[in-house]
């Protein structure tokens, strides 16, 4: 079939889709609320729902709820009066989890009460689960920011967010480089730099810095020993990069339900230390800091790769494998200390997202696809690409933000990806030849 | 035992098992014939899912609310494979799981409560489709598979889609069209000096494994609600899974698959269960048992690529494996 027809079927359809839109604008809206009141079928008559306030005056909007339970998963986010409701499939327990990291700032849980709670679906259609916070101050809303200091600090965070994604898409785009290897797997390495500073800081009481520099440690040995005893294996065996994809699907899924079997459900509260005021914004200072230290490790890391044999020849290897082995470089060598200097970089960075976000058992694979669009604009393969591609997913995720419900900020940056690929899809810094 | 044994064989012919059956079909068309790395099967059900539950809901009726949603998934298909198709591989595959959770982020945002019931989802949507019940009320079956009169409506419909699709799916590739579909997997580049467009094909791949998972997706929704966290990354996996279970290449291989994945699954589950109950097992407590399913999971998908990636049913020669 031609190109011609090809346009002219595709026109119908599109067309189509608008009409869908159109009905579904016009239509939905009346539907929802018909189901409401009586919903008869077999499908769902259960519910778990709660309200969530900081005292009787002032419900918190946007707190997300996750219930987890007899094979079902599903979440909720609160509404403009605290109130949230999620429809389950059947009797039985749930596990209700309140995202601590949902709440506004200064909010939190009343002393002795967990974000996670059982709750069973037995005798009555539906449950309450409540989750107490502590009363706030002072009654009535906060006084809004002016706008030039919401901007500045959704550009803040945008750049701090961007500076730290960049150091795990650094690693994950050496890593598809030299081996080409999309790795699924990545995110866990995130979740486990992010859990070992918890477990090293909070439950062990060692010093943060400590904490901080033995969990890159554990999540560089990590690294190496996945790359040793998994991949170099597979890679002998001349397994395809399609099958080693989904074998890295496969190694995410294992790792990530691992660590929720360990460090169960619930988010780990990491952030600590006083607040600076930077140019009129308040930021922990620990962010800045941090911050500042990954654009360090940024810096060096770029350093290594321009200016040392070994940054030349990962460059080389990553170009064209077998060219660079036919000029006596060891292939498998410079593999193996790129899985170290990735493991390492990706390891940090996920020390440092645990203390600006808050670590749980799923906070890379949160991240992973943010991780994939920074590689694939800044160019699938290229280290600074990728740097450069975190950025601009990290501002563009806070500064949507100003436009867009904060629960769509993660898919703004995703449609970003699949735009940039329409029209540019060797990515921004990316070669032309570099695709197939 | 007998209750954990009976449970586990019940779910051989659940609609769930005949939906995850049709979404792997779908896959198969897309993957094991075509050679596309589709790993956002979970929006093609989530838009089967939402169209048909949100025209049903409007009181369009059951055959326009299908239909609606069969032309909402081709125009998934033509938004995911217009960038995408040209380009390599890998591509696709990440393309088609960020449109998954675009789509799942965008449903379940509170600002469109209204519209697609946000993180709630929606109920109460298949009343047509039971209307329509030929069965009168009663229990029907024996054993682990006992069920009501709607139980078996769902059942007759979902398995006989099922066996349709695997029909239709089997017919094209025994048509001259699937040859060159084939040829498109083993060597795009001969296909294409031959003189055929690869791009028009690879479409038409994508939008017929679309149409299939959509039809899974409503499959899968019939006894159950819309619920927008049932359409993770998760549910993608699950069903390469299967897929990769039965074997990517073959039309019975994902339907086996299906059976066996969530027979093996109860079965873990309950055996887990009672050694927890009975205070076999200790080292883990009765809720971290749904954990400890999907780390099964997560290994039998490595091991399976790694060492049969041909899965049970497949044929080496016929294993379309690289990029």
């Amino acid at each position: 079939m031609n190109q011609l027809t090809q346009r002219a079927q595709a026109r119908p359809a599109k067309w189509l889709g608008a009409v869908i839109l159109l009905m579904t604008l016009i239509f939905g809206g009346t539907g929802a609320n018909a189901a409401t009141p009586a919903p008869s079928d077999i499908s769902s008559d259960f519910s778990v729902g709660g309200a969530i306030k900081q005292g009787s005056a002032n419900p918190v909007e946007g707190a997300v709820i996750t219930v987890v339970g007899e094979g079902f998963e599903g979440s909720a986010t609160t509404n403009a009066r605290g109130k949230w409701e999620v429809a389950v499939p059947a009797k039985g327990t749930y596990t209700v989890t309140l995202d601590l990291a949902s709440l506004p700032e200064g909010a939190k849980l009343k002393a002795d009460f967990s974000n996670v709670r059982e709750v069973t679906i037995d005798k009555v259609n539906s449950v309450v689960a409540l989750f107490p916070l502590e009363t706030k101050e002072g009654t009535g809303p906060v006084e809004p920011a002016p706008t030039t200091n919401v901007l500045l600090s959704r550009i803040f965070a945008g750049l701090n967010f961007g500076i730290l994604l960049a150091m795990a898409a650094i690693g994950l785009s050496l890593i598809y480089g030299t081996t080409g290897l999309s790795n699924f797997a990545h995110g866990e390495m995130v979740t486990i730099g992010a859990l070992s500073l918890f477990t090293f800081n909070k439950v062990l009481g060692l010093d943060l810095i400590l904490s901080a520099l033995i969990a890159t440690a554990v999540v560089t040995a990590f690294g190496y020993t996945q790359d040793a005893v998994l991949w170099r294996p597979l890679r002998k065996r001349r397994l395809g990069i399609t099958q080693m994809m989904i074998v890295s699907i496969g190694l995410s899924i294992l790792i990530r339900y691992f660590l929720q079997l360990v460090y169960g459900g619930e988010t780990k509260v990491l952030s600590q230390g006083d607040t600076w005021n930077v140019f009129g914004v308040l930021m922990p200072a620990l962010n800045v800091i941090t911050a500042g230290i990954a654009l360090l490790a940024l810096l060096g890391f770029g350093w290594f790769l321009t200016r040392t044999r070994i940054g030349k020849a990962t460059r080389a290897v990553s170009d064209n494998p077998s060219l660079a082995a036919s000029t006596g470089i060891d292939v498998e060598q410079i593999i193996r200390i790129v899985w170290v200097v990735a493991s390492a970089l990706t390891g940090l960075s996920g020390v440092f997202i645990g203390l600006y976000f808050q670590a749980s058992w799923d906070t890379g694979f949160s991240i992973l696809l943010l991780l994939f669009a920074a590689v694939t604009l800044g160019g699938l393969g290229t280290a600074f690409g990728a740097a450069v591609g975190a950025l601009i997913v990290g501002m563009f995720v806070e500064l949507s933000t100003l436009v867009i419900p904060p629960d769509l900020k993660f898919a703004g940056a995703l449609i970003v990806l699949i735009l940039v690929l329409l029209f540019r899809p060797q990515g921004v810094l990316g070669r032309k030849q570099r695709i197939g | 035992m007998e209750q954990i044994l009976s449970n586990a064989l019940g779910e051989l012919l659940t609609p769930m098992t005949a939906a995850y059956a049709l979404a792997a079909i779908g896959i198969a068309m897309h993957f094991g014939f075509t050679g596309l790395l589709n790993f956002g099967q979970a929006a093609y059900m989530l838009v089967g899912a939402y169209a048909f539950a949100m025209a049903s809901l409007a009181g369009l009726g059951l055959v326009p609310a299908i239909l609606l949603s069969f032309a909402a998934s081709i125009v998934l298909s033509l938004i995911l494979g217009i960038p995408t198709l040209r380009l390599r591989s890998d591509y696709l595959a990440i393309v088609t799981i960020a449109a998954a959770e675009i789509l799942r982020f965008v449903v379940s945002t509170t600002g469109l409560n209204d519209v697609t019931g946000g993180p709630q989802g929606l109920s109460g949507f298949a009343k047509e489709f039971y209307a329509l019940n030929p069965f009168p009320v009663g229990e029907y079956g024996f054993w682990a598979w006992t069920m009501d009169e709607k139980g078996l409506w769902v059942r007759v419909v979902a398995w006989s889609l099922v066996i349709l699709g695997a029909l239709f799916v089997a017919q094209m590739i025994r048509s001259p069209w699937g040859r060159v579909i084939k040829g498109i997997r083993e060597d795009e580049d001969a296909v294409r000096s031959l003189g055929k467009n690869v791009y028009s094909y690879k479409m038409q791949s994508l939008i017929i494994g679309g149409l299939l998972g959509t039809l899974a997706g409503i499959v899968f929704v019939l006894p159950r609600a819309v619920q927008p966290g049932n359409y993770g990354t998760g549910l993608t996996f699950f069903i390469w899974t299967i897929l990769l279970l039965g074997g990517a290449s073959t039309v019975l291989g994902p339907i086996i698959g299906s059976m066996i994945f969530w027979v093996l699954l109860s079965l873990t589950e309950g055996l887990l269960s009672a050694g927890v109950s009975s205070g076999i097992i200790t080292f883990i407590q009765q809720d971290q048992i749904g954990g400890i399913r999907f780390m099964l999971v997560g290994l039998g998908l490595m091991l399976l690529v790694i060492f049969r990636p041909q899965g049970i049913f497949g044929n080496k020669k016929e294993l379309y494996f690289n990029a």
